[in-house]
């Protein structure tokens, strides 16, 4: 019988598992843990809107206070977990409280990955939080030069935000061009011309070792080949790891995450959810686990269901959208560069096209560039071989 | 129960389309959510409470009012 349980993190998989308990019966007591001041906003429009100016912050709130409250959870805010006990299932925190539960949901995120050097280093930023947004935003200027250490999603939207506010910017990474390891030549080829065609400097295919200082301030970023690229601002956006120092010694294994069963359990009592959760996927039979928007909420969901004695795996079909410039770009599956790539739906000429990617002769993933929907409803290709444990 | 939808925030993801395909549409063009039903029947209200929480893009408002 669970009549407390306790949500650590305060973002959008600790809100779902809320919203879930509640939406499927559960009246027991809710605490929800944050490690920030703020209320529960959403991350996905801190590298576009709220980066470029066109959100306040107040806009990328995921709930409104009136929302919450009818939640009837009580929300422990800036005061970051620092230990969890979990035979006792217990959280202590910064502040010195120990809050104990039934059930505990970990659902801390992720810490972004700084360079050497980087700490206390005026003009360099990460992007993860509201602050990290609002603090880079205050140092764009025009005739700043900005480089984005980072070809990923997070790094590209970045690059895509701070050119669209007439910054100049240098987008800067290993990958051949953005996102290429996962969209293959094609997709990748047509999101740098698009980067390029809009004004980002690409300097790609080259790692970035470290910076250089002036002053106390970053003067420039190191690649591989020994080249500096000069630097007023430099945001650090080459992935993250998920938040688990805090559990170490809490009888919960880490291994790039939270290692949990198929029902997203950790332990006795204790549960993850979203990008911290390392969890057994049964349809691909291997141990998953997914940094996106839609899996926080889904997988919370999945928590809930768990705590509530439901006895289903999780077993999503991964989803994620970018955008940047005029490109709205949704890929579901898994896509990697040596899959097999064929349109089949619109023409990339045009600006608007459906790609399918093939392993083994399985659908393993459908990126939509401007095709939201018509991406979204080949899905069902790629569920088959997900369920089936074949993509 | 009355829905409201904000476009402007809409992603395209779709997850509210398979949740309940008879409350919510995509537009075909940018896929922008479509809302085919503001006041559903109550059988309906749960799967339309889970879209709301689901939604990506935060752009589903639901009120038990009205």
């Amino acid at each position: 019988m669970t009549d407390a349980v306790l949500v650590v993190g305060a973002s959008a998989a600790g809100l779902a598992t809320v919203e879930a308990l509640r939406r499927k019966g559960y009246a027991g007591k809710v605490t929800v843990l944050g490690a920030e001041a703020h209320l529960p906003y959403d991350r996905p429009p801190l590298s576009k809107q709220v980066l470029g100016g066109t959100w306040t912050p107040e806009q990328a709130q995921l709930r409104t206070p009136a929302e919450l409250s009818a939640l009837d959870t009580e929300f422990v805010l800036g005061d970051p977990a620092v230990r969890l006990d979990a035979a006792a299932r217990t959280v202590h925190t910064a502040a010195g409280r120990a809050l104990t539960a039934d059930a505990v949901v970990l659902a801390t995120g992720l810490r972004p990955r700084v360079l050497p050097g980087q700490d206390g280093l005026a003009g360099v930023h990460v992007l993860r939080t509201l602050d990290d947004a609002l603090g880079l935003r205050a140092e764009l200027a025009p005739g700043r030069r900005v480089v984005v250490v980072g070809d990923g999603v997070l790094g590209a939207e970045i690059a895509a935000t701070v050119c669209g506010a007439g910054v100049p910017v240098t987008l800067t990474g290993p990958q051949p061009a953005p996102l290429a390891y996962q969209f293959g030549p094609l997709a990748a080829g047509l999101l740098a011309d698009l980067h390029r065609s809009r004004g980002v400097a690409l300097r790609l295919g080259s790692a970035v070792t470290g910076l250089t200082a002036e002053d106390g301030r970053v003067a420039g970023v190191v690649l591989a080949s020994g080249e500096v690229l000069p630097a007023d601002v430099v945001v650090v956006a080459f992935g993250a790891a998920p938040a688990t120092d805090w559990l170490a010694g809490s009888g919960v294994l880490c291994d790039n995450g939270v290692v949990c069963d198929s029902r997203c359990r950790a332990a006795e009592g204790v549960y993850a959810a979203g990008d911290v959760a390392r969890w057994h996927h049964e349809g691909l039979d291997a141990l998953l686990r997914l940094e996106n928007r839609t899996n926080a909420t889904e997988q919370a969901i999945a928590v809930a269901g768990t705590i509530l004695g439901e006895d289903r795996p999780y077993t999503p079909v991964p989803y994620f959208w970018t955008n940047q410039f005029d490109a709205r770009i949704h890929v579901h599956g898994t896509l990697s560069a040596d899959a097999e790539v064929s349109i089949v739906e619109g023409d990339p000429r045009e600006g608007r096209f459906v790609a399918q990617y093939r392993r083994g002769g399985d659908v393993v993933g459908v990126l939509g560039w401007n095709m939201p929907k018509q991406a979204r409803q080949r899905r069902p290709e790629i569920a088959g071989a997900v369920l089936a444990g074949r993509a | 129960m009355k829905i409201t939808v904000d476009e402007a925030k809409c992603c395209g993801a779709g997850t509210c389309v398979m949740l309940a395909p008879d409350v919510f549409d995509q537009r075909d063009d940018d896929g922008i959510v479509i809302l085919l039903d503001e006041h559903p029947a109550e059988a309906l209200h749960a799967t339309v409470r889970e879209a709301a929480s689901v939604c990506p893009g935060v752009a589903i408002s639901v009120s038990e009012q009205g």
